[in-house]
């Protein structure tokens, strides 16, 4: 039993009742507990981080009742990797938001703590309905999160965002309770245990079930004929909370890997790869549909909020393959595109502050004051989406395409990859070139001031792409031992060896 | 008890689906809610149907599952909390737009237009 594990939940959680209790209390008191909380979450992951890196997994039993009766918790490198990832992007997240953003509710702070809570639980569950439980908290946090800020154009977008996520809690129980019905648990290593034993008579059902978490996954990850509410949602919410939800399509990319390489994995006999031949053409078509939406993005919020959508197809094409290589690849392309889409949705929103009534629509407007830095960060981030060297999504998409072995899913991938890529160097050329070179002479009169803290928060998590390409050795050497802890799943199966399953001794 | 049961939660889910499809918010709230009933009786029902069960192996020769009984209780709960967050909200829609359509508004603005688009389709 290690504690830690139950820091990245703790923090924000007690962070996140404080807030309730405090939310009378002055602005600059709440804005410094907050912030507390969220450096404090991030010295914690730092710490799981180092703990899991040795490779083994840890487990820690709620009430000490031992898997696979009762709810556990367990850190392996994955779930470290993840919750660090999010601590960085929420870190930038939160700064960016002491600002403006924080003052439209006295609730922001303690839902945006709320939210951290839900997506550390996700990943760090063991259990299939713990984790249908950390999407609820999650989700519920993020209703709230959507609609921060004035005005009445969020409501719309956010209701079918939460209509949408209602259906798919649904699905998500009902294939809970077909997998359930069949293998009798819900822990994941136990599942993967009793899978391979399932009786041929039985074996519809459990495949049912997994296709329909399949489904259930791929609407929070916005896979291609699910992912039309994201383009609204996302577009609509205010910047740091945009920014924050870029790693929401993320936790459906983590529970696809978590789910599908254990549970369904190679060792899942007549069901093992199931949904993987499904997912290869769904993502290369997200793919597509994404660059095809940013091409025709007419504001740089829809530009980024389609470079999500490409993301997802990238990520989910890579781990499709089935392979350790791919799966070690898409992790790595991860890091990348969560930070510097987070980065992009806050450099967009200090650019539009600067633009008056233009905001971010791609179309002539005065000069904005701080042109030089916004345009260098705007630059930045584009080139580490788009994947152009030097910067890391360069070294993140090689990887992907490396990880092809020579066959018609090479043929696809590569050529999906590399022309979606051109079209969208495109899309971001012709935002870049209209928003920051074709200026009308003059500034408008009230312009969003930059303040050191907002640069400091965008600059951070553009830079973060920087800063991946200097680690990129230690980091692509942690994400092969990642994939290899994946695919290695008997070792995860080694958390059931307890008294308790071995009949006590 | 079984066709009784599975047929139960056929009705709820068709309907709830049906409901859900509806452009008013009302009718998707209404859906939402039949679709999470349907969805709490067929979790209960993933632990097997018993009467007059015991929770505890051993106790009696049929014994109830209590797992599920714990499952779909904190579905209930999750399930409800949503469900008065959507009310809230289709408030708040109805409050910002006049209407209660769920794209905000009812699709016909200029009548023109919209009736050759309508011969078009």
């Amino acid at each position: 039993m290690n504690h830690w594990l139950t820091a990245p939940i703790l923090i924000p959680l007690l962070g996140g009742i404080l807030q309730i209790f405090i939310g009378y209390a002055p602005l600059s008191l709440r804005r410094t507990l907050a912030m507390t909380t969220t450096v404090l979450l991030l010295a914690a992951s730092v710490v799981l981080l180092i703990l899991a890196s040795d490779g083994s997994y840890r487990v820690y039993a709620f009430g000490n009742w031992e898997p696979p009766f009762g709810i556990v918790l367990v850190l392996d490198r994955l779930s470290a990797l993840m919750v660090l990832m999010t601590a960085i992007l929420a870190f930038f997240c939160h700064l960016y938001s002491m600002n403006k953003a924080d003052e439209s509710s006295r609730q922001f702070h303690a839902l945006f703590l709320f939210e951290l809570m839900g997506l550390n639980i996700a990943f760090l569950t063991g259990d299939l309905f713990n984790l249908f439980v950390a999407f609820e908290v999650l989700l519920i946090a993020s209703y709230g999160l959507m609609m921060q800020g004035h005005g009445t154009e969020r409501t719309i977008p956010s209701l079918h965002y939460v209509v949408l996520n209602l259906a798919g809690s649904a699905l998500f129980l009902i294939s809970v309770g077909m997998l359930y019905s069949v293998t009798g648990t819900l822990n994941m290593a136990d599942l993967a245990a009793k899978i391979p034993q399932v009786s041929a008579e039985d074996l519809p059902m459990v495949q049912a079930g997994g296709l329909m978490l399949l489904v259930v996954f791929g609407l929070k990850a916005a896979v291609l004929p699910l992912s039309f509410w994201l383009p609204k949602a996302y577009g609509n919410a205010t910047a740091p909370v945009a920014a924050l939800f870029a790693v929401m399509t993320k936790v459906g990319f983590y529970a696809i890997v978590r789910v599908f390489t254990l549970v369904f994995g190679a060792q899942a006999g007549a069901l093992a790869g199931l949904g993987l031949d499904w997912l290869f053409p769904m993502a290369l078509a997200t793919l597509a549909m994404g660059v095809i939406g940013a091409v025709g993005a007419r504001s740089l919020r829809t530009l980024i909020t389609w470079q999500v959508i490409i993301s997802v197809g990238t990520l989910l094409a890579a781990v499709a393959l089935g392979t350790e290589a791919g799966t070690s690849a898409a992790l790595f392309y991860m890091l990348n595109t969560t930070w510097v889409v987070g980065g992009l949705f806050l450099v967009v929103d200090l650019v539009s502050g600067q633009r008056g009534s233009a905001s971010d629509k791609i179309v002539t407007a005065p000069r904005m004051y701080n042109r030089t830095l916004l345009s260098v960060l705007f630059l930045l981030g584009a080139v580490a989406a788009v994947g152009l060297p030097p910067l890391s999504g360069f070294f993140a998409k090689v990887l992907i395409l490396q990880a092809t072995t020579p066959g018609v899913e090479m043929a696809w991938l590569w050529g999906t990859l590399i022309i979606g890529s051109f079209f969208t160097l495109v899309a971001y050329s012709r935002a870049g070139s209209i928003v920051f070179w074709r200026n009308v002479d003059g500034h408008v009169e009230k312009p969003g001031k930059l303040t050191l803290s907002l640069g400091v928060a965008a600059g951070g998590l553009i830079a973060m792409a920087i800063i991946i390409v200097l680690l990129a050795g230690p980091i692509s050497a942690y994400v092969d031992a990642t994939a290899a802890q994946l695919f290695d799943t008997g070792a995860y199966l080694e958390i059931l060896d307890t008294t308790a399953v071995k009949g006590g001794a | 008890m079984e066709l009784a049961y599975a047929l139960v939660i056929g009705a709820l889910t068709a309907s709830g689906v049906y409901l859900m499809l509806r452009a008013r918010t009302f009718p998707v709230v209404m859906g939402l809610t039949l679709l999470s009933y349907g969805v709490n009786l067929f979790l209960f029902s993933s632990g097997r149907l018993a009467t007059g069960g015991q929770p505890i192996i051993g106790s009696t020769a049929d014994y109830a599952d209590p797992l599920p009984q714990a499952l779909v209780l904190t579905a209930i709960v999750i399930g409800f909390a949503m469900t008065a967050f959507v009310v809230v909200l289709a408030l708040r829609n109805q409050a910002d737009n006049d209407d209660d359509h769920v794209d905000g508004r009812r699709p016909a603005p200029s009548p023109d237009e919209d009736n050759e688009e309508d011969k078009g389709r």
